[in-house]
């Protein structure tokens, strides 16, 4: 999909909670030895998907450096709304002073409803219907106890910011390309309070289809290769299966690292490729070319092909990078998180 | 402008009452301060009262309490200023009299605090604070006499142990007090290996939760044998914030409220004999005397520990335990410190009795204190 | 307006000059802590937190405001520590109501 006119990032914010919970500490309790993660964020009791929304809504709008009351659209991807009727997305409107001559609403697709929610934001931006969009993905997802993605279930998210030329950006959108069939690889039934999922069906069928049908599909319309492109992002919902994907369409470790942040965070589900784009933007320069490829689970993959404009991290202001929120971490034990997650009550 | 006399006290007993509601207590200290008084005549009835409209659900307490004792068709109403309920309905019967609209004016503190549960009474204690912004914070009122603990000692290097000592004090002289809720010594180490209520304050340095009435009749004061008038009673206020506060170590209002009194009264700090100081916590009872000239600024935790405010010392204080050891039932205190200093001034004060006292004051504190009341009383 | 004064909240009447006239502007975002308090018994709808830090903040505007502390140990808490403000749950109508967000401080993540 291409737009008219170009359309670019011209702001971007993270937020990770800084409590962590160690796999080693899950394998404790139940008895368990996988590790398919080191540790993962886990919000503090009086956080949740809205907070960290707001959160990084805040740092994008400090970054972009722009009047937060010309933003005319804000979602907020997410499968862990603290409403399940009141959008996220007016607190956060709201909150960062974009209301009231704005959009706003939530998204969901699993752990794609972020990137959903950057597709919409660059046709508003493209179209010129609003002069700015601002999509988020954050979640607080919670895991199954004793199941194999309680070690990965993590909190946290990211927010961007799309403008289109003549204004600033940060980086520039080629194109994108969104990849979705019907499949029911996890999902969660309405009152049910943790997701189902079909195991190893989440693999081949689902996540390596997706990516690789959205991958291929943004670089054939493109005309690019794996060797066009300095990084690139994929959905982390472990540390294996990013690596796997990136090997499989040929991408190099060095391409993938950079955005790979799942080892010490954790999955942040409609959070994850977001931060996995954000932490890339740290640290990339410009003329740097950036493919992401999300992953949601029902399912679908949305790619993007992105080249950083603006000179080096250090310039874009003082705000945190996502470095700098995984080396903020405080230890808890899992009685701790349960008590945080909201499995035991007083 | 009529002086004032006191006619009548009458205390009941403070402590968890499950058989007692409002009414109760409220009738047992208003009929023990008309049987002292020795007359039935009432034309004004003040009731003091804090929690009852949050904690009962009860409002129009006036009226209530005027047709508990038989007395519907006189003057009735119920005062609130937070903590300092007591001492400014005090404050409000004495111009009753003083005025000559009243001649004989009952004026009466109530509070029935033990039915609500911890966490409801502390959230009603905090209504005293701006709900918006302070009470939102989840900060307590020990919360807030914290903030202002930790500047105290900062600036003063005051020692936690003599700050704590207030409370040990309000305890020995709580000894033989007939109606206090914990009548008996509290050892400074008890205090200080008692666990943290809101750092760096221990849960026993603060009064705790109690039920009460106390009750005193004012009439014109006329002959010598009246005993006890009304010398002064003044009520300030101060910054409702803690952020807006002048100086983090003095309560504004203390200051403001005693130096009127003292010149309404005539007097100074040292003419007074018995001091009723409002020590909800230990510091706020520290703070107040300093404010009130007992002490000078920063050294009053040192005044304390010396022994000063034993009941043989130079400024004998909280003489039937203060708020620590008699007892804080919000709405009441105020009048249970007016009626105490009055025992003291009449002779009557029995086990807990300061020889020769003529002047004595009693200091009431609202929110962070945002409102005090001083009442001055003295020996006819 | 007379005399710049910052105050929060907003008041009608200026308590330094006793101006009616007030102009809204944004507070500082970051400061330091003054003094502050850790809550052990909390009043009804904060015990979910309990214990929790609760702080005078002195913004570097100069504006003060009292505030929570939270993402912080309470012994680790010192005076002078810098402090930013960040967005939280303050508390909920029970787990049908409302939930009220609103400003808590947190150390400053640099």
């Amino acid at each position: 999909m291409k737009t008219s006119g170009t359309v670019g990032i011209v702001g971007y914010g993270a937020y990770i909670p800084m409590n962590r919970l160690k796999a080693e500490e899950v394998n404790r309790v139940w008895g368990g030895s996988g590790t398919p993660i080191e540790e993962k964020s886990v919000i503090s009791i009086d956080e949740d998907t809205v907070t960290i929304s707001v959160e990084c809504a805040r740092y994008a709008v400090k970054r972009a450096g722009i009047d937060p009351g010309e933003i005319g659209a804000v979602y907020v991807g997410t499968e862990s709304k603290p409403y399940a009727v009141k959008p996220c997305g007016t607190i956060v409107a709201e909150a960062i002073g974009a209301t009231p001559r704005v959009t706003a609403a939530d998204y969901e697709f699993a752990c794609k409803a972020g990137t959903e929610a950057f597709q919409t934001c660059i046709g508003l931006v493209s179209s010129g219907m609003v002069r700015y969009a601002m999509a988020i993905g954050a979640d607080t997802a919670q895991g199954r106890p004793a199941d194999a993605l309680e070690y990965t279930t993590a909190c946290g998210g990211a927010a961007f910011i799309f403008g289109k030329k003549p204004d600033r950006t940060i980086a520039d959108l080629e194109g994108s390309y969104s990849y979705v069939t019907d499949t029911p690889d996890f999902w969660r039934r309405g009152l049910e309070m943790y997701p189902r999922h079909g195991n190893r069906f989440t693999g081949e069928p689902a996540y390596f289809s997706h990516i690789i049908g959205a991958a291929k599909g943004l670089m054939g319309e493109l005309g690019t290769e794996p060797k066009d492109y300095r990084y690139a992002v994929f959905h982390q919902p472990n540390t294996k299966f990013p690596i796997n994907v990136a090997k499989m369409l040929g991408f190099g470790m060095d391409a993938i690292k950079p955005g790979l942040i799942v080892p010490y965070v954790g999955n942040t589900y409609a959070g994850s490729t977001p931060l996995g784009l954000a932490a890339t933007l740290d640290i990339s320069a410009p003329g740097d070319r950036i493919l992401v490829v999300s992953y949601g689970s029902g399912a679908g993959s949305d790619a993007f092909s992105f080249v950083v404009q603006e000179a080096a991290p250090g310039e874009r202001g003082s705000d945190p990078s996502v470095s700098k929120f995984i080396a903020r971490k405080c230890y808890v034990d899992y009685s701790v998180y349960s008590k945080l997650r909201g499995k035991i009550h007083r | 402008m009529r002086r004032v006399a006191i006619a009548g006290v009458g205390l009941t007993k403070v402590g968890e009452h499950w058989s007692m509601g409002l009414k109760d207590l409220f009738a047992e200290a208003a009929l023990k301060a008309l049987d002292d008084a020795g007359t039935d005549d009432v034309d004004a009835l003040y009731v003091s009262n804090m929690c009852a409209s949050t904690l009962q659900g009860q409002l129009h307490l006036g009226a209530m309490m005027a047709d508990a004792i038989g007395k519907s068709g006189i003057t009735a109403l119920n005062i609130e200023a937070a903590a300092a309920s007591g001492g400014v309905t005090f404050h409000e019967g004495v111009k009753a009299i003083a005025s000559g609209l009243s001649k004989s004016v009952l004026v009466v503190g109530v509070e029935k605090m033990s039915d609500g549960l911890p966490e409801s009474v502390l959230a009603t204690q905090s209504m005293s604070e701006d709900q918006e912004y302070t009470a939102y914070t989840g900060v307590t009122n020990v919360g807030l006499s914290a903030l202002m603990y930790r500047q105290y000692t900062e600036k003063f290097g005051a020692k936690a142990e003599d700050i704590a000592m207030f409370a040990v004090r309000s305890h020995e002289n709580a000894e033989g007090s007939p109606h206090a809720q914990y009548p008996f010594k509290l050892s400074i180490d008890r205090i200080m290996a008692s666990p943290m209520e809101a750092d760096p304050i221990h849960m026993l340095e603060c009064a705790g939760i109690g039920d009460g009435g106390a009750a005193v009749l004012l009439r014109p004061a006329k002959r010598a044998s009246d005993g006890v008038e009304v010398a002064a009673t003044s009520v300030a206020t101060g910054a409702y914030y803690l952020s807006g506060m002048r100086d983090l170590v003095s309560f504004d209002a203390v200051r403001l409220a005693s130096e009127r009194a003292y010149k309404a009264a005539g007097i100074s700090p040292r003419d007074v004999d018995v001091l009723e100081v409002h020590d909800e916590t230990t510091i706020a009872g520290v703070i107040s005397l300093e404010d009130m000239g007992f002490a000078e600024k920063g050294r009053g935790a040192a005044y304390v520990a010396k022994g000063n405010t034993t009941r043989g010392g130079e400024t004998p204080t909280n003489t039937f335990g203060g708020l620590k050891a008699r007892g804080h039932p919000l709405g009441a205190t105020g009048l249970y410190q007016i009626g105490e200093v009055a025992l003291q001034l009449l002779g009557e004060a029995g086990a807990c009795q300061v020889q020769d006292a003529e002047v004595g004051l009693a200091q009431s504190l609202g929110g962070l204190g945002s409102t005090c009341a001083v009442t001055v009383l003295r020996r006819f | 307006m007379g005399c710049g004064a910052i105050h929060f909240p907003r008041r009608p009447v200026c308590n330094v000059c006793g101006g009616r006239k007030m102009e809204e502007c944004k507070l500082g975002e970051a400061g330091r802590v003054v003094t502050w308090t850790t809550i052990r018994n909390p009043p009804a709808g904060y015990d979910a937190s309990t214990p929790y830090v609760v702080a005078l903040i002195e913004l570097d505007d100069g504006g003060r405001v009292l505030s929570q502390v939270v993402d912080v140990a309470p012994e680790e808490v010192k005076g002078g520590m810098r402090v930013e403000a960040a967005f939280r749950r303050v508390k909920e109508d029970g787990e049908s109501g409302i939930i009220e967000y609103g400003y808590k401080f947190r150390p400053v993540i640099e």
